[in-house]
């Protein structure tokens, strides 16, 4: 007979279940509703006046053809960030998981710069690619004669932010990555390594079908990273510009927000962003969780 | 009994605390958030002290907020969670909104008044105090570091150029050439700038050109007012800086003051920017320095005009207890001391607020020994304010500047005509005005 604990409260998974639900009502589903009710609001910057105006936020804000272009922008900006740290972040982790001398070292500073604040990294980035102090600017511009300069140019300040976004989430791909590489049974690639496969092809039919939860659960992590996290990372570097180059759909959230003190249009555009997000996250889970192997 | 015992000696505990600071009165405590870094950071600190020492009742402590709008959202977030301070800075630029929102604020007559402070109106430079009163004369908003945009120049530079270090240029034409020679003299990355791009390039350039920013006298007279900096001047100067910036000769440094590293460090030498930049540049230029008035298209008529006021004024946040409010009345009338508003004019380069100030530092002999110092009240007075340059009071106007910036930016990138940047600086404002227009009109 199968050996079973069975527990006959009731009562006791809800009991379990109550602190995650509390967090989970306090920081998700309260603020969540909140955004909800003042996306139908027209109201002043300190709450005074408010006006129930129905969908007129909602309307405001898809007729704006700047709304549209962050669009554009959130779309090269997220594939761009996700694609590149996850794609560097497993290469630096099948690296470092292989027999080389000092491997806990690089595993260590490896980590390091997820300790970073997102405003903190975009103020190290901006240092060494300022254009009139940065170092790297100045190599950028001396050595490869390409005219440096962020503050003006859209594509280079979307690089810079691409790299910044990018070299902030490498560590925690990366962690989880190794995680996953190191919990592969070592016979199956000896086999493998046995039979005659060779490295690039052991890679790809073993080691890679038996990442792909872990490369799964990190799709879905790093497209919410990029959409939310990177705020802090573009508001210090580019503040959205030049012109709206670097406006991303978050960004504007804060900015219509906070800057313009339009809560309602921020409000209306914080629901939208979050109703792309969910369906993302529906559509990866219907779709690419079929290709993944448990 | 030993419960009964317990609870006893600590109800006579907590009574003896009570009546201890019964006795010792702490004072009354008076926050006031603020925006100042650097050594203007200090003359608050140095305020605050300085009132706190001069007696016992009230305690004003000051704590910085981050930047000019971080601070001016970090108090409209308190006031909505009913935790705003005393008083606020607010930069010139939120003004409108601060008194769109009547129910929010305290209007620094009415705090004067009820605390029986002596307060006289017409003590306060009218340049300064009428971009803070309403049309009536009452004072909304107590005027604190005031300035104006002015031009800095490198003197060693110059020389080095061999253009004569105290003949700056005095318009547009002659900083296009003077930037010109400079570049050729080895300033290749930059030969004129500015930090704040939309203040300097259509805010102060529309008044010191005498030109309307928008109707109704720049929004003073009213809230239906609509932008006007898309005018043929306009589009002249920002065609004139798209060509220069494509080598340099004119370099954007960006919608803040960041840019201002530029000049002290020795890489612009000529540089238009706030009065206020005086302590950095004194603490920070390895090179002579000057100051003069910001130029003009000399076949513009009425040109030069005069400047606006830039810098922050101090708001009364409503809601308060009457006795806080009167250590309020007492620290503005402690700022406004004649003797420490000369102080901090010398010390900071921001303008004096009083008359009396003014006419003291200029009785001392202190401009001239002190050449370029009375540069900002020289263009701040020098002409009896039209409607186009008494002010500007615009809703929205934080991130009416960023779509200004964004569309400036374009035509510097070349992505956009001035022309059609300007257009559109000008359309996406007036929605935005009329946004603003709404929410408070009601």
């Amino acid at each position: 007979m199968e050996k079973r604990a069975i527990y006959s409260h009731k009562l006791l998974p809800y009991l379990l279940l109550v602190p995650q639900m509390v967090v989970v009502i306090v920081f998700f589903y309260f603020p969540a509703s909140q955004a909800l009710y003042q996306s139908f609001l027209l109201e002043d910057a300190f709450g005074l006046h408010s006006e129930f105006v129905w969908f007129e936020n909602f309307e405001h804000v898809l007729k704006d053809p700047d709304y549209w272009l962050s669009f554009v922008v959130t779309a090269i900006f997220s594939v761009a960030v996700a694609g590149l740290s996850l794609a560097l972040a497993l290469l630096f982790a099948v690296m470092a998981d292989g027999q080389i001398r000092g491997a806990n070292a690089y595993k260590t500073l490896m980590i390091w710069p997820y300790a970073v604040a997102p405003a903190v990294a975009g103020v190290l980035w901006l240092f060494m690619f300022q254009p009139s102090l940065g170092i790297l600017a100045q190599i950028i511009r001396d050595r490869f004669g390409v005219d440096w300069n962020p503050l003006l140019n859209g594509t280079h300040a979307m690089l810079l932010v691409i790299m910044a976004s990018t070299w902030k989430q490498i560590s925690y791909n990366f962690l989880f990555f190794l995680a996953g590489l190191q919990s592969i049974p070592r016979s199956v690639i000896e086999a493998a390594a046995i039979d005659g496969a060779s490295a690039t092809r052991r890679f790809w039919t073993i080691i890679f079908p038996l990442l792909s939860p872990t490369a799964f659960f990190l799709l879905v992590v790093n497209v919410t990273y990029v959409f939310f996290d990177t705020f802090g990372i573009i508001d210090t570097m580019t503040g959205g510009g030049p012109s709206q180059a670097t406006s991303t759909l978050v960004y504007k959230v804060y900015n219509d927000g906070r800057a313009g003190s339009n809560l309602g249009g921020s409000a209306a555009q914080s629901v939208i962003l979050m109703i792309i997000v969910v369906a993302l996250t529906a559509i990866q889970f219907k779709y690419v969780e079929r290709k993944v192997h448990y | 009994m030993f419960s009964r015992r317990l609870l006893l000696s600590a109800a006579a505990g907590i009574a003896l605390i009570a009546s201890a600071g019964a006795q010792a009165q702490a004072p009354i405590e008076i926050q006031w958030w603020h925006a100042l870094t650097g050594a203007n950071n200090d003359v608050v600190v140095k305020l605050s002290n300085d009132f706190n020492a001069s007696q016992s009742q009230y305690k004003v402590v000051p704590s910085y907020k981050g930047s000019y709008p971080d601070t001016m959202n970090a108090g409209i977030a308190a006031f909505r969670a009913n935790n705003a301070p005393h008083i606020l800075q607010v930069f010139e630029v939120g003004t409108a909104t601060m008194m769109g929102a009547r129910g929010a604020i305290k209007p620094v007559f009415d705090v004067m008044k009820e605390s029986g402070e002596k307060f006289d109106p017409n003590a306060y430079l009218p340049a300064v105090a009428g971009y803070y009163s309403t049309s009536k004369g009452e004072m909304l908003s107590m005027p604190f570091n005031s300035s104006t945009a002015i031009m800095w120049y490198n003197k060693d530079a110059f020389k080095k150029a061999n253009l004569d270090p105290n003949k700056p240029p005095k318009t547009w034409p002659e900083v296009f050439d003077y930037a010109k020679k400079l570049k050729a003299a080895g300033y290749a990355t930059c030969g004129v700038s500015n930090a704040w791009g939309t203040w300097l390039l259509l805010e102060q350039f529309s008044a010191w050109h005498n030109l309307p920013i928008a109707t109704k006298a720049n929004g003073m007279d009213g809230f239906d007012t609509e932008l006007r900096i898309n005018s043929p001047t306009h589009v002249r100067l920002l065609t004139d800086l798209v060509a220069l910036q494509k080598d340099k000769t004119y370099d954007y440094s960006g919608r803040t003051n960041n840019g201002e590293g530029r000049f002290t460090s020795g890489e612009c030498p000529i540089f238009m920017t706030s009065s206020g930049f005086f302590g950095n540049v004194k603490a920070n230029a390895k090179f002579d320095f000057g100051m003069s008035t910001l130029p003009y298209y000399p076949d513009v008529a009425g040109a030069p005009q005069n400047s606006i006021i830039g810098g922050a004024s101090l708001w009364v946040m409503g809601g308060k207890k009457a006795d806080e409010y009167k250590g309020v009345a007492k620290f503005f009338t402690f700022l406004s001391d004649t003797d420490r508003q000369a102080w901090l004019h010398k010390e900071s380069g921001y303008l004096p607020i009083t008359k009396a100030a003014y006419e003291k530092v200029k009785a001392e002999g202190f401009y001239q020994t002190n050449p370029g110092r009375d540069v900002p009240v020289i263009q701040m007075a020098g002409k009896p304010p039209t409607d186009n340059s008494r002010g500007l009071r615009l809703g929205s106007l934080v991130q009416i500047r960023d779509m200004w910036s964004e569309e400036l930016e374009a035509a510097f990138a070349g992505t956009k005509s001035p022309k059609d940047a300007l257009d559109a600086a000008v359309a996406r404002g007036n929605a935005a005005l009329r946004q603003f227009e709404r929410t408070v009109t009601r």
